[in-house]
């Protein structure tokens, strides 16, 4: 379901900094600082896995240490001490809940201030199911009856492992190999939890499908993994929501998420990403570094992704599409919005191997206060892909002048064939229209935060009509001191 | 009483450029008034004066609105205490849904007026039924604010949301220029319907023919950056006959 443009145009009023920056206070049961096979050991004790996750958790380890951290380009990072983290906590009484019944009502009240219904009597007549992971434990899933009628498993992907061993096997690292990354096989040796999805052949998922992330333990990181796989001619919807509280260390979210799209199927992913971004004076926030790609593997196969991103000190992101089914299809949606001292080095990789794959790409990248911006995007057309196509659209709004703005376009194209178009401009909020807004009475914030869902309209009705709205308020919320 | 807008003596710079020199004017409440003058002479300045737009620099003299002075006030907090402007050249803002531009500018006066929010139906049905009297469609209500419109639709555009914020004082800045007969009527009809004895309009405009439909109680010539003579309807006619020439001298 795509957002209306009534829905789009019920433009809240966007008040309070960062909203969601209380902790809950709630006993909660940790792994002791650091990284080792212990380590490992504990957290595959704690979810009950398997021989064959633990060994495969292992493995990565080992991997991972042979690795090097990255050295970003465009960031500029303080290093990270990877044995001053938690790499698992879990609210005491959270440990797999069977119903919602069962779950700490201190959670509840946690995610209704978040604005997420947990309440299955209150989400809206099933629209959208919901699986809420709070710093390393699934709390609950919603919905989970009327999806496994029409075949569709939405589960902790920690129970994934348990129950279907089989499909968890089959294709977990096979999107996102292990030594993709440094941060990948980081995840892969200490993901905690994160969402498994499969629809199976023919199935239209009856409703969104979403997760909400929330770290709330100080010195943790988040490590979750998600894991979908739409199977030939099904389609799912998928949206993730990420919040933290507000703290002055620097906190890491790692997460990887693989995409599986066969004959004919479609996933249509949205992110609406608010974790902590620090300070105003850059003290804090949640290093972002994800890693996220889809595989189309069958012929006519589509997905989608659709980001915005307004939080986090760092956003290091790139989900990306491999479009190795004939007429597949790839794109690619985002906004990214840096405020302060937020820094977003973000875009996406279009990987062209089946004839006939389309790939479209629309960033909008907004700009404000003294952060930067900048996007990092790939296509690469390879020497089978006949006929392929893309679009690429970059867009860039500068709100005042301290701030950057970056476009760094990778093509390579192996085929004659290809047709491949970039376009991308950069402009700033002009003095014009803001005196034409303010002229109607409407004060500097909300103007600026109209103009920029604006320049961000495109993207925004992309999203579910559900988070539109929400993502549409956070957009003013973000930009709030930027201009005045 | 005091009259709802009083100019005294105001002079105004952009940059380091004087343009206003000295401007007197009493706007009582329900009067309309007529600006005219060569281009070049201040008319859109004076405008942008009143309203409050950054970078227009009051350097002496002052404006008040019902016997308040407004020049500590924002642009924004004008617009509230009752300043309209129908912008000669208004401004495109891609992607900005005219509805929720429209509902944005009604729910700040709400706000500002402690009630609630305007109810989006109701919101719906109020805007349907303005936009019908100036010929302005839905699929036009639909588009991002002023983006593709053609030059008649931008100033219908304009009348519109001066329909639906009422503003107490409305300055017109030249409304008139590039419309056609039949638009010229209707933006006119929309403007006098809108004449009421509680509201005030400063009219700018470059053709005595807007004066036919929309008739002022004074016309007053600008040029240099100060307000040479002053009028009735008549005067409309005989500067447009023997135009500008020897104004800037008669003062
Ligand atoms: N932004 C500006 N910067 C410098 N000079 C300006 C600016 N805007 C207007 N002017 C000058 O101020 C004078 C009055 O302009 P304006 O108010 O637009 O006249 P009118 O609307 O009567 O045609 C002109 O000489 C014009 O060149
Ligand atoms: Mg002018």
């Amino acid at each position: 379901m795509v957002a209306t443009q009534e829905t789009i145009d019920t433009l809240e009023e966007a008040t309070g900094k960062y909203k969601y920056g209380f902790v809950t206070d709630i006993e909660s049961d940790k792994a002791p600082k650091g990284l080792n096979e212990d380590i490992i050991r504990f957290i595959s004790a704690k979810k009950d896995e398997p021989q064959w996750m633990l060994d495969w958790r292992l493995k990565a380890f080992a991997t991972w240490k042979k690795m090097e951290s990255p050295d970003w380009a465009k960031l500029d990072i303080e290093p990270i001490d990877y044995q001053d983290i938690h790499y698992y906590a879990a609210p005491k009484s959270g440990e797999g809940p069977a119903s919602l019944d069962e779950v700490d009502p201190e959670l509840l009240k946690t995610y209704a201030k978040l604005g997420i219904p947990l309440d299955e009597q209150k989400i809206l007549a099933g629209v959208v199911a919901v699986d809420a992971v709070f710093d390393s434990v699934s709390v609950a899933t919603t919905f989970r009856g009327e999806l496994a009628k029409v075949g569709v498993i939405f589960c902790p992907i920690s129970e994934a492992i348990r129950d279907y061993p089989d499909l968890v096997k089959k294709y977990i690292g096979s999107v996102v190999p292990v030594a993709d990354n440094y941060f990948s096989a980081l995840n892969s040796a200490v993901f905690t939890d994160g969402s498994f999805v499969y629809i199976p052949k023919g199935v239209r998922c009856p409703m969104e499908l979403s997760t909400y992330f929330r770290i709330n333990e100080a010195n943790t990181g988040q490590f979750e993994r998600t894991l979908i796989i739409a199977e030939d001619k099904a389609y799912v919807s998928y949206l993730e929501g990420c919040t933290a509280p507000q703290r002055d260390e620097n906190q890491l979210h790692a997460a990887v998420v693989e995409l599986v799209a066969m004959d004919d199927a479609e996933i249509k992913y949205s992110t609406v990403q608010n974790w902590y971004p620090g300070d105003e004076n850059g003290l804090g926030g949640i290093y972002n570094f994800v890693t996220k790609r889809g595989a189309c593997r069958g012929d006519r196969s589509k997905i989608s992704w659709t980001q915005v991103e307004t939080g986090s000190a760092i956003t290091w992101k790139y989900p990306s599409c491999i479009l190795q089914g004939k007429d597949s299809v790839g794109e690619f949606y985002s906004v990214a919005l840096t405020n302060n001292f937020q820094q977003a080095d973000t875009g996406t990789k279009m990987i062209h191997i089946g004839e006939g794959s389309r790939s479209t790409i629309i960033s909008k990248g907004i700009s404000a206060g003294r952060s930067q911006n900048c996007y990092r995007g790939l296509v690469r057309i390879q020497p089978g892909a006949e006929n392929a196509r893309n679009f690429t659209q970059c867009d860039s709004l500068l709100v005042g002048d301290k701030c950057g703005a970056h476009t760094v376009p990778y093509i390579v194209s192996r085929n004659p064939s290809a047709k491949i178009e970039h376009e991308a401009t950069t402009s700033r909020i002009s003095e014009d229209q803001l005196f034409y807004c303010q002229q109607r009475g409407i004060s500097t914030e909300d103007s600026v935060s109209l103009i920029v869902n604006g320049f961000c309209k495109e993207v925004m009705k992309e999203l579910p009509m559900e988070f539109a709205v929400e993502a549409q308020k956070l957009i003013g919320i973000s930009l709030e001191g930027s201009v005045g | 009483m005091a009259p709802l807008l009083e100019i005294r003596d105001l002079h105004a710079s952009v940059g380091d450029t004087p343009i206003l020199k000295g401007i007197n004017l009493t706007i009582n409440a329900g009067e309309i008034h007529a600006i005219m003058g060569p281009n070049g002479s201040g008319k859109s300045t004076m405008s942008y004066v009143l309203a409050g737009r950054d970078g227009y620099e009051v350097t002496g003299g002052d404006i008040l609105m019902n016997g308040v002075s407004m020049l500590e006030m924002e642009s924004d907090e004008r617009a509230l205490a009752g300043m309209f402007l129908a912008f000669q050249y208004p401004v495109e803002l891609p992607g900005v849904g005219g509805m929720s531009f429209l509902r944005a500018a009604v729910n700040a006066r709400r706000i500002e007026a402690g009630e609630d929010e305007i109810d989006q139906l109701e919101f719906v049905k109020l805007v349907r039924a303005k936009a019908k009297h100036l010929s302005i469609n839905d699929d036009m209500l639909k588009r991002a604010v002023n983006v593709g419109f053609s030059g008649g639709e931008k100033k219908r555009y304009e009348i519109l949301q001066m329909a639906l914020l009422k503003p107490v004082f409305s300055v017109l800045d030249e409304t008139d220029s590039g419309l056609d007969v039949d638009a010229l009527k209707i933006v006119s009809d929309g403007v006098n319907f809108l004449r009421d004895p509680a509201r005030s309009m400063l009219v700018i405009t470059h053709y005595q023919r807007l004066l036919n439909h929309i008739v002022p109680d004074y016309v007053h010539i600008l040029a240099g950056g100060k307000i040479r003579r002053t009028g009735g309807k008549e005067l409309a006619l005989e500067v447009e006959e023997s135009g500008y020439v020897g104004i800037d001298d008669a003062a």
